[in-house]
């Protein structure tokens, strides 16, 4: 399966909406992704990664990116994840420590830290 | 030797396909279901590295994945023929990133499998990791 990438807006918000699978061959989609939406302005990021079947170090590295741009101009990323196997990764790499991490699109838009 | 031994030209699309094969091996040799999954995670990382590796270094040879089916346990062995050492880089951020990326990928090996070692043989760097298998657990 591909990367799907699909973004919206919510208030000052913008939902980047990840589907499939982000690994060392498609994981240089969403850092295009993630870098136009910053070079565009939109520096308060949620991305859903509901939809996502497979994750692997290239694409922590690039959300790792994503958030160090974002708070380059004092924005924020967070990322909604429910799934056991999907979060383990981010466990294992202390990487929970870095990302608030939310249950629902919901939630993650409504924080504000 | 290997049960199943896949080579593959060290590009990043075909990193998926070695993902599939292995955990389809895997599952054929009795490693539990539950385990297929970090399984499939640990060898595409491993896979992604040596791609990587190659990419730095230039190399148009292809990553070597053997999955070989034990009497207790299964065993993947992922080859490069990275030369151990770093180069010198030509563009500092590049490899800055590419290194980064690299400890990731080892870290998520070591925190995904028990039993895992990074060696260098005649041809470069290795990565063998192994998973009991259902018969080895029951016994």
């Amino acid at each position: 399966m591909d990367l799907s990438l699909s973004t919206r807006t919510v208030g000052d918000r913008t939902v980047v909406e990840v589907g499939g699978e982000i690994d060392v061959y498609t994981a240089p989609k969403l850092r295009e992704q993630l870098v136009e939406l910053v070079n565009d302005g939109n520096h308060h990021l949620v991305v859903d990664m509901e939809r996502v079947d497979f994750l692997d170090s290239t694409g922590l590295g690039v959300l790792v990116g994503g958030l160090k741009r974002v708070r380059a101009q004092e924005g924020s990323l967070r990322l909604v994840c429910n799934q056991e196997r999907i979060l383990k990764i981010f466990r294992i790499t202390g990487l929970t420590k870095v990302f608030p991490i939310h249950e629902s699109v919901d939630e993650a838009i409504a924080a504000t830290d | 030797m290997a049960t199943v031994e896949l080579r593959f030209s060290a590009s990043p699309e075909h990193v998926r396909t070695a993902r599939l094969v292995a955990a389809a091996v895997a599952r054929r040799a009795g490693v539990h279901e539950s385990v297929l999954d970090e399984l499939r995670l640990a060898v595409g990382e491993a896979c992604s590295r040596a791609v990587g590796l190659h990419a730095v270094h230039g190399l148009t040879s292809p990553v070597r994945v053997m999955l070989t089916e034990g009497e207790k346990s299964f065993s993947i062995e992922v080859g490069d023929d990275a030369p151990s050492g770093v180069p010198a880089p030509r563009d500092q951020s590049a490899a800055e990133a590419a290194e980064e990326t690299d400890e990731l990928g080892l870290a998520v090996i070591s925190g995904l499998v028990d039993d895992v070692e990074v060696i260098s043989d005649a041809y470069g760097g290795k990565i063998r990791m192994s998973w009991p298998t259902a018969t080895a657990s029951l016994s």
